[in-house]
């Protein structure tokens, strides 16, 4: 089990309580179609995602990356069972959509971005490293069930 | 493979940094070892305290080439040759995919905190890019 200090708890929820889950999700989507296209292939029955400002407009984007970050939001209310609250997802990742966990790695470093850019100074290197944590854990969990 | 439009706009935002580049660079340097301690291993003889001056002089160092690689993005290897050579006989560090990975995604972090929305989604596609190939050339050497 992964363990959390009580400043890393703090880190996060202070981060958190800044992101608006509906913008920042939907932006960690579309980076992620826009920085590494060949993740578009998940996606096909999208619509329009010929180009950034398609794929940045698209409605079934923005609404998918809100409830990616939505899903976010549960692990952070229980980081002390990560592989538990993602285990359904994770079988579902796994056996329905045939998704490589090597993506969730990527769209976990894509919102560390995303926030670094809305929260500028106030990101600091101390709130990166405990961000970084908690992705690379999220997406260990979304994979614990591959098989 | 940097299309024109990467190249503009990798070099729009070099620009904005106005005089920044060498406080990016000790910012980035130091969120990789913060945030990726098996980078610290390749720095034994460093101090790595934050603000150090070895940092701050070897981000210095970092960011020059980048800069230098960003004028010559028609021709990366030959810009990067000699830090190529250096990386591979030299230094050894872990086939660039890895570690440069990681400062690529702290650099990129160091940028987005200093420019907000300016670091567009295209401008993130072309800096990723502009770093992966960074990371290539400095492993051509390798074997």
């Amino acid at each position: 089990m992964v363990h959390w200090s009580a400043e890393e708890k703090q880190l996060i929820a202070g981060v958190w309580a800044k992101v608006s889950v509906e913008e920042c999700g939907a932006e960690a989507l579309a980076r992620l179609l826009i920085v590494y296209p060949w993740t578009q292939r998940f996606f096909s029955d999208f619509g329009n995602l010929s180009s950034p400002t398609a794929i940045v407009g698209n409605p079934k984007v923005r609404a998918h990356g809100k409830k990616v970050l939505t899903s976010f939001g549960e692990a952070i209310k229980n980081l002390d069972n990560l592989k538990g609250t993602y285990s359904k997802l994770s079988e579902l990742h796994c056996d329905k959509l045939h998704v490589d966990p090597e993506n969730f790695r990527l769209l976990g470093d894509i919102l560390v971005i995303v926030l670094a850019s809305h929260l500028g100074r106030d990101f600091t290197p101390a709130c990166q490293f405990t961000w970084q944590k908690l992705v690379g854990v999220v997406a260990h969990a979304l994979a614990h069930e591959y098989h | 493979m940097l299309t024109a439009e990467d190249k503009k706009l990798i070099q729009q935002i070099w620009a904005k940094l106005g005089g920044a580049e060498e406080e990016i660079g000790a910012d980035a340097l130091w969120r990789m070892f913060h945030s990726y301690p098996p980078t610290k291993t390749y720095f034994p003889h460093f101090d790595l305290s934050q603000g150090s001056d070895q940092i701050r002089g070897h981000g210095k160092k970092v960011v020059a080439a980048l800069s230098n690689a960003i004028k010559n993005l028609d021709n990366l290897s030959q810009a990067l040759s000699e830090l190529s050579n250096l990386h591979a006989y030299n230094l050894r560090v872990d086939p660039p995919r890895f570690p440069l990975q990681f400062l690529s995604q702290c650099l990129q972090v160091s940028l987005a905190t200093r420019l907000g929305k300016e670091y567009t989604p295209e401008a993130h596609s072309a800096v990723d890019k502009f770093m992966s190939a960074v990371a290539s050339v400095l492993a051509e050497k390798y074997r």
